[in-house]
């Protein structure tokens, strides 16, 4: 029988030399005439530990990694097929520290099955969710997703039943289910990870939205960078399609329900989700006013749900074990758990998916390791360019939309970028105006014009001109954009900005900054 | 490879605008489809496809022009895009990018004399766990340093 090896091909996995190990291994078996089967999957999430190669025993997985092209003849004389000894070896994947300490629901399965495949999908427990949603009346279906508590993921944090609610009681002829797919904030990659690794898991998410509030027709936004989850929904959707869960009378129901992939352009701003739907319809990516909410004119002008890839993600499983069992999990007003994204400068970065209410400091010191230079971490920024930095003396705050709101901040999309003490926060507070400088839609003025005028206000106290006037200055700038902006961009720019002036004030002062000692 | 860009054919360009009739909101799908053709999206396009989708010149030039993505001209044979946002900084991208642009006597959105090679910013490609990170005629390349990123652009430069 063929050793069957699993490989990842998320593209986190691609960046680091997956394919390179699969090959390698696929020839070096060849020539020793071992049968091998190489399944590729998506990541676990350990990212440090791509390439990963897991082999089938019956002891379930065992786990290598780092592995490099040069390591595979010595995993393959270590008896790499019956999990032998090896200073890679890893071990049983689920006893690993990282795993063990999570909570996975939506990300149950991603990196053990595979994303094309709806049998595999069905055999870890897919589609679960979507059997109970066709025995129940559409109502019901909605009530469940607002007791869970769920609340949109994508960042705003508004929950997401109630919008749900609002669809289904709105009239329309044609109803429509939108996935933004944008994920355009930097230290994220949980909607690529499921895309790529459990794309059936927002399928099924989108066809239980489309039953609950009457909408017959699907749209996943996904940003251009993102080339390898919109080949890998593609085929997921098709296979879909095949199997009867996508279509005309789903599963035999009396719901029809078919989803396509649009393919955005490159600009953040179409993460907002009125721009999206503008993208959408064809036109460039303008934020809309709100009222009228999506909920009410949406998609070309009907009622539509818009959710983000994750809040679609968590719907299968609140279905499939009930609203309670997902409401039991987190603190506060923050329900279940949350996908939250280590990255940049840490030494273990990854996908860590736990109940809301662990503090920044657990996340970034016990779970990620600190930084991967070695350097003691100065700054954290969460959820995003547009979320606040994080100095060491906030580290207790717990993870949750209400605790970091109050203390300026937000969750965002669970992004964690880690920073050493060689950062220059000043530099940072420019970038974030920079950034919205350049992907403003400009219909606002606040935004359009503020982000020009921050950059340069920042760079006048950097050089030491009328210090105490220009901070007045950008402090009073940073209030007009977060109050009399039309979406977020514009709106929470300020929150980086003035994060880092007011817990790194000593990066504004003019001269050359004092170099971390070296 | 990016170097499979076609002359500008008219016929084709309709067939192109053509083939999204049924699409609801087409002009990004077909904007997409122009460009996978031609390597940009031609000047002469944009009158069809103001034409077919019942808009002015101006609206579709307004949507072009809009989004990052579209080319108003073609690129060099590969394209190396560079990303550039926070996660990548955290652990020095920026500085690489700008001392491999300088050795190359290039500002970000240059090609190469040769034509071989484009090189642009990116904000986010979601590797960021393994950062810095880069995408290479679309092939995600991450934990770069200084000696991958050059080795890479000589490879295509």
């Amino acid at each position: 029988m063929a050793t069957r090896l699993y490989i990842a091909k998320d593209s986190g996995a691609l960046a680091v030399g997956a394919d390179e190990v699969a090959s390698a291994l696929a020839e070096a078996a060849g020539k020793r005439g071992l049968a091998l089967e190489i399944v590729r999957t998506g990541s676990r999430g350990l990212y440090w530990l791509e390439p990963t190669v897991e082999v089938a025993t019956p002891a379930g997985r065992i786990a290598y990694g780092p592995v490099t092209v040069g390591d595979v003849a010595g995993l393959l004389d270590a008896g790499l097929a019956e999990g032998g000894r090896h200073p890679l070896r890893i071990g049983r994947p689920e006893d690993h520290p990282f795993l063990k300490r999570q909570t996975r629901l939506t990300f149950a399965r991603c990196g053990i099955v595979d994303p094309a495949s709806v049998a595999d999908y069905r055999a870890h427990g897919g589609y679960k969710g979507l059997e109970k949603a066709l025995g129940m009346p559409p109502a019901a279906i909605v009530e469940e997703v607002v007791q869970s508590g769920l609340r949109g993921r994508g960042g705003a944090g508004f929950p997401t039943g109630i919008k749900w609610r609002t669809v289904q009681q709105t009239a329309g002829d044609q109803k429509y289910v939108v996935c933004n797919a944008d994920e355009g904030d930097s230290g994220t990659f949980a909607d690529r990870m499921v895309m790529e690794g459990d794309p059936f898991v927002l399928i099924e998410g989108m066809t239980i939205a489309g039953i609950a509030v009457g909408a017959t027709k699907g749209f996943v936004y996904i940003r251009s960078e993102y080339p390898h989850a919109i080949a890998a929904l593609e085929a997921a959707l098709a296979a879909a399609r095949r199997e009867g869960f996508l279509g005309r009378r789903i599963q035999g129901s009396a719901y029809d329900f078919d989803i396509a992939v649009r393919v955005g352009a490159g600009a953040y701003v179409c993460g907002e989700e009125t721009a999206l739907l503008d993208s959408l319809e064809g036109k460039r990516g303008m934020v809309r006013a709100k009222p009228p909410l999506p909920a009410h004119k949406g998609l070309f002008g009907k009622p539509t749900v818009i959710n983000n890839v994750i809040s679609f993600a968590s719907v299968p499983i609140i279905l499939d074990q009930g609203a309670a069992a997902y409401r039991d999990l987190g603190m506060g007003r923050s329900r279940g758990t949350m996908p939250i994204q280590l990255a940049g400068n840490v030494k273990y970065g990854g996908l860590f998916e736990a109940a809301f209410g662990m503090t920044l400091g657990e996340l970034v010191d016990d779970i990620g390791g600190g930084t991967a230079s070695g350097r003691p971490v100065r700054a954290v920024q969460v959820g995003g360019p547009l979320g606040a930095y994080f100095p060491r003396a906030l580290f207790d705050t717990p993870f949750d939309y209400e605790a970091f709101a109050a203390k300026d901040g937000l969750i965002g999309h669970g992004g964690v970028v880690v920073f050493d003490d060689t950062v220059d926060m000043a530099r940072q507070a420019r970038f974030a105006m920079e950034f919205c400088a350049i992907e403003s839609c400009g219909k606002c003025t606040p935004c359009r014009i503020g982000s020009t005028r921050g950059t340069e206000v920042i760079d006048r106290i950097v050089a030491g001109e009328d210090r105490a006037g220009n901070i007045a200055l950008l402090e009073d700038l940073c209030a007009t954009m977060k109050f009399g902006s039309l979406c977020a961009l514009g709106g929470f720019t300020p929150y980086p900005v003035m994060s880092a002036l007011k817990h790194f004030p000593e990066d504004f002062i003019a001269g050359p900054r004092l170099a971390a000692a070296e | 490879m990016h170097g499979s860009a076609a002359v500008w054919s008219k016929e084709r360009a309709q067939a192109i605008i053509d083939a999204h009739r049924a699409t609801e909101g087409a002009a990004l799908p077909i904007l997409h489809d122009l460009q996978a053709a031609f390597g940009h999206v031609p000047e002469e396009a944009v009158p069809m496809i103001a034409h077919a989708l019942n808009l002015t010149r101006a609206e579709v030039h307004g949507i072009v022009s809009f989004y990052h993505d579209f080319r108003r001209a073609p690129a060099g044979r590969h394209v190396l895009k560079v990303c550039r946002a926070e996660a990548c900084q955290s652990v020095g991208g920026e500085a690489i990018a700008e001392t491999s642009l300088k050795r190359l006597g290039m500002a970000w959105g240059d090609t190469t004399p040769s034509g071989s090679l484009t090189i642009e910013a990116v904000y986010c490609l979601g590797l960021c766990a393994c950062s810095p990170s880069a995408m290479l005629d679309g092939k995600p390349v991450g934990r770069l340093d200084q000696a991958r990123l050059d080795a890479l652009i000589d490879r295509v430069a």
